[in-house]
């Protein structure tokens, strides 16, 4: 109190603290716009990739129409036609294979995390698989190249071919990459993305859900079947988003799969393309607008159906985990 | 009897549920082990001086480094983080401390659906605007990959200041501490593990990025000349030299995978170190 007074009395008249309340309110005005417009660039940048992808493509569209989607000719060189209909298939062939392999590990992975495992030893577990999810996509490549191709063309696809052979797709020569192992890599890289929402999804499950069922007798694996079913559009989701992830690969596929445009492979085992490897292969290659203009109508392709993927996977995996925790603190 | 069958069958249902789980356990961990041995295993004849101290090699040449790919990748990744950090931190203060813009609910949907934007459309996108009006270039691979970085950044700074308890905001605008400041002072430095962890987690991201950087600056064998013109990249290289037919360029692809390596395996250690206590 005493201090109050000996402030003089002008101060006390708060001129000054006035007009700096009125600096404040400014700064936070300021700090607000920087916040809006840097929130706003997210959504700016978005739209302007779209705008540019279709101002780049639009050369192509113009020439090909749909006829680019449902045409099956590649051919730069001579007749300048292009056609991506195999590089959708091989997309969807390769991520197909990968969705096979690495949904079902990564649930396995998910449930090990969530229920089986120990707390403890849990932890350094799931260090190792985000450190998975953290390996750059080209060592993918560098390991698939001198370490997987070899062991699967020695140890794996001989014996495959040997009890399979009768069934078309495993019949035909084996070169080691190809289709097949471009799938196997695309599953070990969405495995830890996969594993790490499933994980999250099983752990938002309320505790109440498995003492229910416990609490009638039921043995882990029941109990875990009531975890599973507790979060099943949840899984969708996961799963969607792990596709996202598969379609848009890049380095480590077109490092495997032997990147040979063809309407059909003959095997499992034969080369094949990608949307994302004729871009990074042929993009710097591409000598005249139109063929640069076909390889970013592909790209807008694909950023068309990954951006469907994610939209979709997200608002399921928000939508479930709202559901559940909400219900969980009620 | 047939109840007590039926339990028995229940338990080898059981034993054969726990033995798949540990089995796609097991699965998925053994690529991750075989490429850090891998990797460590057939770098080590190349990592020595020379391969710090020279420059990428030309054909027919013996031994060679990959300082100026370092070099390259220094240069990239910090033009990228000063681009990107920025932009990812306000927004992540944005969506946070601004929640109760409808703005904020939109960008958090959106900043996720951008993460999930392949990086190699991303590139292309860079390509479109950036490599062909000024060329092949620093800036355009930077660009690409500040986008890159800005949704990662923006989510988890976003996530580290919800956890900033209510009371420590209350207690700063009881002070009449205006909000910016609140936010700077208080928010933001209880908060700045987390945040730097978000931050590291993009560079690391962004480190071994070469898609983008095929696209909008190609393989460049020389040093740095300047911020129009390309620079080499130690991912790039990865891809290059593992796909050459000489034995030296694929020793140093594996080299260059090691410094990968260590950096997203030092970084992944940073982030649990910076994070400990909190999971």
């Amino acid at each position: 109190m005493r201090s109050f007074y000996k402030i003089p009395f002008f101060h006390r008249l708060d001129i000054k603290h006035f007009s700096r309340f009125e600096r404040q309110v400014n700064g936070d005005n300021i700090f607000k716009l920087v916040g809006i417009l840097s929130a706003s660039s997210i959504l700016l940048l978005l739209g302007l990739m779209i705008y540019e992808l279709i101002n780049g493509s639009w050369l192509s569209i113009q020439a090909f129409g749909l006829n680019f989607i449902f045409g099956t000719k590649w051919d730069p060189a001579i007749l300048q036609v292009f056609g991506a209909l195999p590089l959708i298939f091989g997309t969807i062939v390769t991520s197909a294979i990968a969705l096979i392999i690495g949904v079902p590990i990564s649930i396995g992975v998910g449930l090990a995390l969530s229920e089986y495992m120990p707390r403890k030893f849990g932890f350094a577990i799931s260090f190792l698989v985000e450190l998975l999810a953290a390996v750059p996509s080209v060592i993918y490549g560098l390991w698939g190249i001198f370490i997987l191709i070899p062991f699967l063309r020695d140890y794996v696809y001989s014996y495959l071919q040997t009890f399979f052979g009768f069934i078309p797709i495993f019949s035909g020569p084996i070169y080691g990459g190809g289709v097949l192992t471009g799938g196997i890599v695309l599953a070990i890289m969405i495995i830890p993305t996969v594993s790490a929402v499933m994980r999250d999804l099983f752990s938002a499950v309320p505790n109440s859900q498995r003492e229910a069922i416990i609490a009638l007798g039921a043995t882990k694996w029941e109990t875990v079947k009531i975890v599973i079913s507790y979060v099943r559009s949840g899984i969708i989701g996961a799963v969607i988003l792990g596709l996202g992830r598969a379609v848009g690969e890049t380095m480590a596929i077109t490092m495997v799969i032997g990147n040979k445009f063809q309407v059909c492979p003959s095997s499992l085992f034969d080369a094949w393309y990608t949307m994302s490897a004729i871009i990074a292969n042929e993009l710097l290659e591409a000598t005249y607008d139109l063929y640069v203009s076909a390889l970013m109508n592909v790209a807008l392709v694909l950023l068309f159906v990954t951006l469907m993927i994610n939209i979709l996977s997200r608002l399921i995996v928000w939508r479930v985990l709202m559901l559940v925790r909400g219900l969980a603190r009620e | 009897m047939s109840k007590i069958n039926c339990y028995k069958f229940r338990i080898i249902k059981d034993y054969i549920a726990r033995f798949l789980v540990y089995l796609s356990l097991t699965l998925a961990l053994i690529p991750i082990i075989s490429i850090l041995y891998e990797v460590v295993q057939r770098s080590v004849f190349v990592i020595n001086l020379d391969f710090f101290i020279n420059s990428a090699p030309t054909v027919g040449e013996k031994g060679g480094g990959i300082a100026n790919a370092i070099q390259g990748t220094l240069i990239t990744i910090s033009l990228a983080s000063i681009i990107g950090t920025p932009i990812g931190l306000m927004s992540g203060v944005f969506l946070s401390e601004y929640s109760e813009y409808k703005l904020s609910l939109i960008v958090r949907f959106f900043s996720d659906v951008l993460s999930g934007i392949p990086s190699i459309v991303i590139g292309v996108f860079a390509y479109a605007l950036i490599v062909r009006s000024i060329g092949f270039s620093v800036i355009a691979a930077a660009f690409a990959l500040a986008i890159i970085m800005i949704p990662i950044i923006t989510r988890t700074t976003e996530e580290a200041l919800k956890i900033v308890p209510l009371s420590l905001r209350e207690a700063a605008i009881a002070l009449g501490v205006p909000r910016w400041k609140t936010v700077i002072a208080i928010v933001l430095r209880s908060a700045r593990k987390a945040v730097t962890t978000g931050i590291l987690l993009s560079i690391a991201r962004i480190a071994g990025e070469s898609a983008p950087i095929l696209v909008t600056m190609g393989y460049w064998r020389w040093w740095f000349e300047g911020l129009d013109r390309p620079v080499a990249n130690l991912a790039l290289n990865v891809f290059v030299f593992a796909m050459s037919p000489f034995e030296n360029w694929i020793a140093l692809a594996w080299g260059s995978a090691f410094l990968l390596i260590l950096l997203v395996l030092w970084i992944s250690i940073a982030v649990r170190v910076l994070t400990k206590g909190r999971y």
